[in-house]
This record gives C-alpha cells, sequence and structure tokens, in this order.
C-alpha cells in the first residue's frame, strides 16, 4: 500500500492530532470573554471527525491494515471512534457550564480532551502491541493533567497524584507484559502473535507471565477489582465536569484495549484470560455493586457503580466470542451515555461553583425541576437495567454472553448483584421523587445543556424501545 | 371473524402509553384537563377491548388479533402479540379497572398529571405483558411495569411509603431474575424467544425442573405465594387507593397468568414433577394465610391477605391438573380445575378491587384503615354498606357472587384430585367467612362508634358510579358466568392437552 493511501486510512486520527494542536494555539489568542470560540472550535472538530468517520466507515466484517500492521482500520474501531466523538460533544457542552460556574473555563480543558480522545482512537485502531501503548499513554497523559485541573484544589490535586502514581504503575505493568509476549514470540503485531500463538506456542510459561501482567494492566486500567483502589478517590476529587469525562469517554477505549489485545492479539490463549476475567468480574459485581450502597457521596457512588458495571462488561469480553464482544461493545456505548447523563444531572445542580457532590442535594429534584428529574430517572433505571431502559438490554445481552461460554454461574451471579445494585439506583430516584426539596429553587441550566441532556435522558427509553438498530451495529462489527 | 385488518392489540397497549406521556407535559394548572384525557384515554382502551371480545373466535384456542414484526433482528426478537382465552379477560379486566381507578383518583390533588400519567402507562404495560407472545418483550412489559408502580406507591402513598415501595421493587426484581436466566438458557437452547415455539420445544427432565423453579420464582412473588407474599401487605397497605386497588385487581393476576404462558407449558413435566411443591404452598396460602387474616386490625391488611388467600385457590387449581389426571384419566376434571383458576382470578380482581375502593371511600373521611376507628358506618352511610356488604360477602365465596363460582369450581376439581386438597381449600369458605363477615360486624354495624362516623356523608357520584359497575360485574360473573367460561373454554382445553403430555427428547 502506498504512503498516501495508508495515510489516508489515518484520517481521522489526523485531523483529530491536528485540531487538538490548533485548538491549543488558537486558544492563546482568544481573550478570556471569548472562550466560547474554543469551545465552538472543539466541537466543530468532532462534527467533522465524526462526518470523515462516518464517510470511511469500514463494511462489516473487512479490515485494512496500515503503517507496517500497526494501524488496523475496521469496523469496530469506527463504531468506536463514532461514539467517542458523541459522548464528548455531549461532555463539551455539560462542562461549560461547570466550568464558567467555577471559574476554569480554559482552553486546556479542550485541548487536552482531544488528546484524550485521539488516544482512545489509537488504541481503537491499535494493530500492534505498540501502538496500543501509545495511544494508552496518550488517554493517560492527559487524563491525569485534566483530573489536577483545578490547581487550587487540594482535594484535586491529590486525585491527580493518585491517578498519575496507579496509572503509571498500571502502564508500566502492562508494559512488562507487553515485553513478555514479545520475548516469547518476537513479534509486537497483534496478528503476528496470534498467528503466532496458533502455531503452537502456546505453551511458553513466558506468555502465561505476559499474559497474567497483560490481564492485570487492562484490569488496572479499567477499574476491576481488585485493582479498583484509584477510582472512587479519583472520581470524587477531581471537578465534577472532569469526572464526567473521566468516566465516560476512556471506557470506550480501556474497551479496545481489552478487546485488541485479549481477542486480537491473545485469542489463542482464550481458556487461560477467560479464568481471569471470571474472577475480576464476579469480584467487581459484587463489591461494586454491595460498597455503592453504603455511599453518601454521589460521585464515590457512582464510582462504584462504574466498577460494577465493567464487571458486567468483562461478562461480555470474556465469552470470547463474537456476540460476547458484540455485547461487551454495546454495554460500553450504553455505559458512557449513561454515565455521562447522570453526571450532567449532577453538574445541573451544582450552581455558583459549589459543586453537588451528596445524594442529599438531589431531594425533591421533581419539585425543583420535574424534566431534570425524569431525565434522571431514565438514566438510573437503565444504570439498574430496569427494561425497557437501555441499559437492560446492555446487561442480557452480555449475560446471554457469559451463559452461552458456560458461564451459567456468573450469568445468575449478574442477576443477583444486579437485584443488589438496584438498591442504591432506586435510593436516587426516592430522594428525587419522595422527599421534599431542602433549597426549593429552580434548577436552571443553558439551553444548550438542556437539549443535550434531553437527548441523553431520553436515548435511555429510545435506544432501549428501538434497541434492534444499536445491536445491530455492534453486531455487525465482530462479522 | 376472527382477525381484524388493523391492529387493535397494539392499540389497547399504546393508547394508554402515549396519553400518559402527553399527559406528563400538560402544565401543572391544566391538572382538569389531564384527568379529562386519561378519563377518554382509559375508555378508549376499554372500548377498544369490547370491539376484541366482540370479535373474538371463542371456537378455537389459537391466537388471535396476531402482529407480528422484528423488533431485534441479531436476537431473533419480535415485536409479537396476540391473544388467546387466557389473556384477553384479563386485557378486558386491565383496561376495566384502569377506567374505574381514573374516576376513583379523580380528588387527588398532588402532582394530578404525574398520577394520571403512571396509571396509564402502568395500564398499557399491563395489557402488553399480557397479549405478548414473545417471551423478551413479556419480560420487557413485566419489568418495565415496576417502575409506574414503584412511584404510584412512592410518590402517593401513606407514611410508611419509602420502605414499602422499595421492598415490591426488590422483591419482585430479584423474583423476575431468575426468569431472565431462564428465558436466556432456552433462547440459547432453542434458538427462538417465541413463547408458541417454546412451547413445543422439546427438553429433558432436568432442564424442565430447573426451568420451572426459574419461572416459579419470578410468578410467585407476583402471584404472592406463602412464603414470598410479604411484601404484599406492605405495598397494599402504604399504597394510594388507586394503587392497591390494580395491584390486587390486576397486578397480582400476572403471576397466575405467568403460570398457565410459561411454567406449565414450557416445562410440563417439571411441573408435573413438583406439583406438590405448589399445591402444598397454595394450600399453605388457603389455611394459613386464611388465620393471619382474621388477625389484622388494619382494614388494607387483611384485604391484602384475604388476596393472598385467594390467589392461593388460583395456584392450586392450575396445579391439581396432574393429580386429576393420575387419578380419572381423563382431562375433564383438569379443564374444570384450570377454568376455576383463571373464574377466580377474575373474579378476585372485581371484589378486591372493590373492597380496596370500599376502604378508600372510608379512608378519604375519616382517614383511618383501622378497624377500631370504625363502628356503625351502616347507619350514617347505608348505600355505601349496601355495597361494601355485598363486596366482602362476594369474599367469603357467597353463591349468587363470582367469589363462589371459582372456589366451587376449584374446590370440586381437588376432589378428584385428593380428598384432602378439597378439605383444606375448603376450609377457605369457613376462614373467609370468618375474617370476611367479622370485619364487616364491626366496621358497618352496632352502635355508632364515634363521633367521627356519626358525621359520615353516604356515596357520592362517583363512588357510586365505580361501585356500581363492579357490584353489577360481581353479580354478574355470580350468576351467569358462561360467556367468560366460553371464551376460556377452548384455550383451556388446549392448555391442558398440551401440559399433560409429556415433552421430554
Amino acid at each position: 500500500m502506498s504512503g498516501l493511501a495508508e495515510l489516508q486510512l489515518a484520517l481521522p486520527e489526523i485531523f483529530v492530532a491536528a485540531m487538538a494542536c490548533v485548538v491549543l494555539v488558537a486558544d492563546l489568542f482568544v481573550t478570556e470573554e471569548r472562550r466560547g470560540l474554543t469551545h465552538t472550535l472543539a466541537l466543530l472538530t468532532l462534527l467533522f471527525a465524526g462526518i470523515i468517520t462516518l464517510r470511511m466507515m469500514m463494511p462489516a466484517g473487512e479490515s485494512m491494515l496500515a503503517f507496517s500492521d500497526t494501524f488496523v482500520r475496521d469496523r469496530f474501531g469506527d463504531i468506536i471512534k463514532l461514539f467517542a466523538y458523541l459522548v464528548l460533544i455531549a461532555v463539551f457542552v455539560y462542562a461549560k457550564f461547570f466550568l464558567r460556574a467555577a471559574g476554569l473555563f480554559k482552553g486546556e480543558f479542550y485541548s487536552l480532551s482531544l488528546f484524550a480522545l485521539l488516544g482512545v482512537m489509537i488504541m481503537a485502531s491499535a494493530g500492534s502491541l505498540l501502538t496500543v501503548y501509545l495511544g494508552l499513554e496518550l488517554l493517560a497523559l492527559s487524563s491525569y493533567a485534566l483530573v489536577a485541573l483545578n490547581r487550587d484544589s487540594a482535594a484535586g490535586s491529590e486525585a491527580g497524584m493518585k491517578f498519575f502514581i496507579l496509572g503509571s504503575l498500571a502502564s508500566g505493568i502492562l508494559l512488562y507484559g507487553m515485553s513478555l509476549v514479545y520475548g516469547a514470540t518476537g513479534t509486537l503485531a497483534l496478528g503476528e502473535i496470534s498467528a503466532a500463538l496458533a502455531g503452537g506456542l502456546g505453551d511458553n510459561p513466558l506468555l502465561a507471565f505476559g499474559l497474567a501482567f497483560l490481564v492485570v494492566g487492562i484490569g488496572f486500567k479499567l477499574g476491576a477489582v481488585p485493582f479498583h483502589m484509584w477510582l472512587p478517590d479519583v472520581y470524587q476529587g477531581a471537578p465534577a465536569a472532569v469526572t464526567l469525562l473521566i468516566s465516560s469517554l476512556p471506557k470506550l477505549g480501556y474497551l479496545s484495549l481489552a478487546i485488541r489485545i485479549l481477542a486480537d492479539g491473545m485469542g489463542g490463549l482464550h481458556a487461560d484470560w477467560q479464568a481471569m476475567l471470571a474472577v475480576l468480574a464476579a469480584l467487581s459485581m459484587i463489591l461494586g455493586n454491595v460498597v455503592a450502597i453504603a455511599q453518601s457521596n454521589i460521585k464515590r457512588m457512582l464510582a462504584y457503580s462504574t466498577i460494577a458495571h465493567v464487571g458486567y462488561l468483562l461478562l461480555g469480553i470474556l465469552a470470547g466470542t463474537a456476540a460476547g464482544y458484540a455485547a461487551a461493545t454495546f454495554y460500553t456505548i450504553v455505559y458512557t451515555m449513561m454515565s455521562a447523563g447522570a453526571f450532567a444531572v449532577l453538574i445541573a445542580l451544582s450552581g455558583d461553583g459549589i459543586e453537588a457532590e451528596n445524594l442529599e442535594d438531589f431531594k425533591g429534584l421533581s419539585r425543583r425541576n420535574p424534566w431534570y428529574a425524569l431525565m434522571m430517572l431514565m438514566i438510573m433505571f437503565s444504570l439498574a437495567g430496569i427494561p425497557v431502559f437501555v441499559g437492560f438490554f446492555a446487561k442480557w445481552q452480555v449475560i446471554a454472553a457469559a451463559i452461552q461460554a458456560g458461564h451459567l454461574g456468573l450469568g445468575v451471579l449478574a442477576v443477583v448483584t444486579a437485584v443488589i445494585g438496584a438498591f442504591y439506583y432506586l435510593r436516587v430516584v426516592k430522594l428525587m421523587y419522595f422527599d421534599e426539596p431542602d433549597n426549593p429553587e429552580p434548577v436552571i441550566v443553558p439551553t444548550d445543556f438542556r437539549a443535550v441532556l434531553s437527548v441523553n435522558g431520553l436515548a435511555m427509553l429510545g435506544l432501549g424501545i428501538f434497541s434492534g438498530g444499536l445491536i445491530g451495529l455492534c453486531v455487525s462489527a465482530f462479522a | 371473524m376472527s382477525a381484524f385488518n388493523w391492529p387493535v392489540l397494539s392499540l389497547i397497549v399504546w393508547l394508554p402509553i402515549f396519553a400518559g406521556a402527553a399527559i406528563l407535559f400538560f402544565p401543572a394548572a391544566r391538572a382538569g384537563t389531564a384527568k379529562t384525557v386519561a378519563l377518554l384515554a382509559s375508555a378508549a382502551a376499554l372500548v377498544l377491548t369490547a370491539v376484541a371480545i366482540a370479535g373474538f373466535d371463542t371456537t378455537t384456542a389459537a391466537m388471535q388479533f396476531q402482529e407480528r414484526t422484528l423488533w431485534i433482528g441479531a436476537f431473533d426478537i419480535y415485536y409479537h402479540l396476540g391473544v388467546d382465552g387466557l389473556s384477553l379477560p384479563l386485557i378486558a379486566l386491565t383496561a376495566l379497572m384502569t377506567v374505574l381507578v381514573v374516576i376513583a383518583g379523580w380528588r387527588i390533588s398532588d402532582r394530578v398529571n404525574q398520577y394520571m400519567a403512571a396509571f396509564l402507562v402502568l395500564s398499557g404495560l399491563m395489557s402488553g405483558m399480557f397479549a405478548a407472545l414473545d417471551a423478551m418483550l413479556f419480560y420487557v412489559f413485566f419489568e418495565a411495569m415496576l417502575v409506574p408502580m414503584f412511584l404510584i406507591i412512592g410518590i402517593w402513598g401513606g407514611p410508611n411509603r419509602i420502605m414499602a415501595t422499595i421492598k415490591f421493587f426488590l422483591f419482585t426484581f430479584f423474583g423476575s431474575v431468575f426468569m431472565l436466566v431462564g428465558l436466556i438458557w432456552l433462547y440459547l437452547e432453542s434458538g427462538t424467544f417465541s413463547v408458541l415455539e417454546l412451547h413445543d420445544f422439546p427438553l429433558s427432565l432436568t432442564a424442565q425442573i430447573w426451568l420451572f423453579l426459574g419461572f416459579l420464582i419470578a410468578f410467585a412473588v407476583k402471584v404472592p405465594m406463602w412464603p414470598v407474599h410479604t411484601w404484599l401487605p406492605d405495598a397494599h397497605v402504604e399504597a394510594p387507593t388507586g394503587g392497591s386497588v390494580v395491584l390486587a385487581a390486576v397486578m397480582l393476576k400476572i403471576g397466575g397468568y405467568g403460570l398457565v404462558r410459561f411454567s406449565l407449558p414450557i416445562a410440563p413435566d417439571g411441573a408435573a414433577a413438583l406439583d406438590w411443591l405448589v399445591i402444598g404452598l397454595s394450600l399453605i396460602a388457603i389455611v394459613y394465610i386464611g388465620f393471619v387474616a382474621l388477625a389484622q386490625q388494619d382494614m388494607k391488611k387483611l384485604i391484602a391477605y384475604s388476596s393472598i388467600s385467594h390467589m392461593g385457590f388460583a395456584t392450586l387449581g392450575m396445579f391439581l391438573t396432574f393429580a386429576i389426571v393420575r387419578n380419572t384419566g381423563s382431562i375433564d376434571g383438569a379443564v374444570l380445575g384450570i377454568t376455576g383458576a383463571m373464574v377466580q382470578m377474575i373474579s378476585h380482581g372485581f371484589i378486591s378491587g372493590a373492597m380496596f375502593l370500599a376502604v378508600g371511600v372510608l379512608y378519604d373521611r375519616v382517614h383511618s384503615r383501622e378497624i377500631s376507628a370504625y363502628g356503625g358506618v351502616a347507619n350514617t352511610m347505608p348505600w355505601f354498606a349496601t355495597f361494601a356488604v355485598l363486596f366482602f360477602m362476594a369474599n367469603s365465596g357467597l353463591p349468587g357472587t363470582s367469589g363462589f363460582v371459582g372456589e366451587f369450581m376449584v374446590i370440586l376439581a381437588a376432589f378428584k384430585a385428593d380428598f384432602w386438597f378439597a378439605f383444606f381449600a375448603a376450609m377457605t369458605l369457613i376462614l373467609g367467612a370468618s375474617y370476611s363477615l367479622w370485619l364487616v360486624k364491626r366496621v358497618f354495624y352496632g352502635e355508632v362508634a364515634n363521633d367521627n362516623v356519626a358525621g359520615l356523608s353516604d356515596l357520592g357520584t362517583r363512588e357510586w358510579i365505580v361501585l356500581t359497575v363492579l357490584a353489577l360485574l360481581t353479580l354478574g360473573l355470580g350468576l351467569w358466568p358462561f360467556p367468560l367460561i366460553e371464551i376460556m373454554e377452548p384455550s383451556v382445553a388446549n392448555l391442558v392437552d398440551h401440559i399433560t403430555t409429556t415433552k421430554i427428547n
């Protein structure tokens, strides 16, 4: 393949990389009052990236390699990218309101977020362990800086530091795993690793070690138990707008990380990593759902809820089938939307730079603003996995995938922990609908915020009722 | 003449849901319009149901008015609706009770729009569940209805409503997830979610027993059967009148319906192997819960326990089938038992709904549900007392009322299965009469107990309408149950025929 054609395959990445730099530079020339321009430019970037990706979307079942097999274009990557743009658009709209009020409305937020997006995109299209790592670090470094965005906040700096240290540790472990795999197979390209495994290299103890390190690294990044310790502290310490970002966008990247490494590269060792993921999934579902009940801080509660949801999405991956990967992809896409929506309502409740953090802040929301309360209600029921909301379709697919792979016990555990988890989501609904507000002032947010939140909330219902389309799309990614 | 060329079932399901969603957007100041729209929408659904009944072919057990569209292609899930003689009467019950609940809720003053919307959406979801012929579609409706009910109890309920509604939600959710696992397993085995295809899908005995148990947890919680009934008294006591009515009249029937639509036909051999379990639990419900009802001080709690006891009859009637066929070798007795169970469910829908409405009438005036807060109500509210006594009599199985028909049929069938089944089942005639009539005596007769009772005013127009409709239906079904039985007959016969044929592969 000629150089130009290869570059064309990576056009969305190149565009986003260039625009991230443009946003970074352009912001220097924008005065404080006109910072909205940076915001608009970032949104336009996402819009055009979306158009580019859509126009060159790969058909189901086809893939193309570029740059000496380090870069893959396939339908899975394209779908991940499209939803990454979509989620980031919502994040930008939600975040603007918060950042303005908190005095954090800086251009860095946008350029760092775009670089984080680029990291996700690179992981989604990674064809070799090196590219995977490149994307991962780009995402991670951008996130560390974002978490510490409010440099005057002690909690924020602490969270940033924790995130940095533990994140680096995870990256180190992952990298070590990669080096072991390289040592055993002599290649970094995922396709060649897969071929080497198929050629009968599977018994090499070096590979088993490498695989264990890789799984630990992935578990760390996703926040699966027992590698979840950093997650609640980081969620709580970061400014709400940043928590909103790191609870949604990166999950798409980490899913790609898991699928690229485990499915594309180490598929031959499925039996080994399946057992490891089964343990991670079971522990995450149990601990996440049980500990979330004890939280009074909504950010921590949602952090433990994330941990639980990671457990569910691991069910899809560990099945090791096309249907399982499709289910995990559907789950992740839906989860990012639910998480973004939940943090958006939290942001709407924060006024004048005072962050709403406690569950109590949701008291009587249905009196203060019935519409947002309804949106939050749909998001909560969706997170709890109640039909007809889309979260249910995500849950039953991963459970079906796990049962199909012979893990009936995990399937039963998943539904039982879902019932336990329903309790703390119901508690939010209870606070909003059954309790009287402490502070009866109406909740007011800008029009664009309201519009995006409405779309986000109604999507929980709409994607549930018409779930066939998105399910079909995810299935086609692994055809 | 049966099939219409327009989607009557979809209209019955979606009209209330869309009307409910629209009402949510009405400004709070337009509560009057909201109520009118709610009434019109629920009445329209009732008319559509009547049209469906008129066009229903009572000579066949086949599904009628079927609609089938692909919903989720990747998993062969269809939006598939259809009714037979088992589901159509329950859809009619749903539509009717919704109209009555809307009328009875006219006096609600807090968040009227949301109240009406919740009931309309709930009604559509329940009809959808009864009409669903795709297991996943059924499950979606089955679970989704928890959401409006959760809100109804939690927002408009009594002082202890939050504990009650969370208990209600978690109990039923817990039960149903096992059904979900069962359905997923079935899908992976058979490759279909179609209920009718699953009826014919052969399964090993072990598989059937596990499936049966999984389904049983889901439906037993809904019925509710002893010992998973504890959510019901709390939910009933705390729910607003309308919530209690829908809960007792329709939602409890979902469990019974699920047993005849899923458990029995999909896992008939499993059901046959475990029929002793369900029969045992049903008899415990009938006898033990009957005694529990006798001890209640709170009227709503008493009716709640009475509901559990009466639903025990429904489950008993369904699971006598295997013993009867084993004993007599013929399916006639079994048809009688299941028909009795279905009639009992419809009849209990009328009677329990009416009793809760009657308690609501008193509660609106005195704001107490305690039996001891009343006495001699018949002196100040003679018309109301007439209705109430009729309903409580019907609850105790008075011949001539609908309460008698189902119980009589089930007891007759029980004699063909085992004398002792019939003996314990018949104890309900004594127990039911005891707690019902004792309540009537303490609340309605005797001297006027206190100033509250002395100041009571008799029924208003809306109360008159609601109670008259239910009284006519209770008497009508009691005196002439034939039309209902005619609708059910072919489907019940087909069901019995199906479940007494082994499907072990």
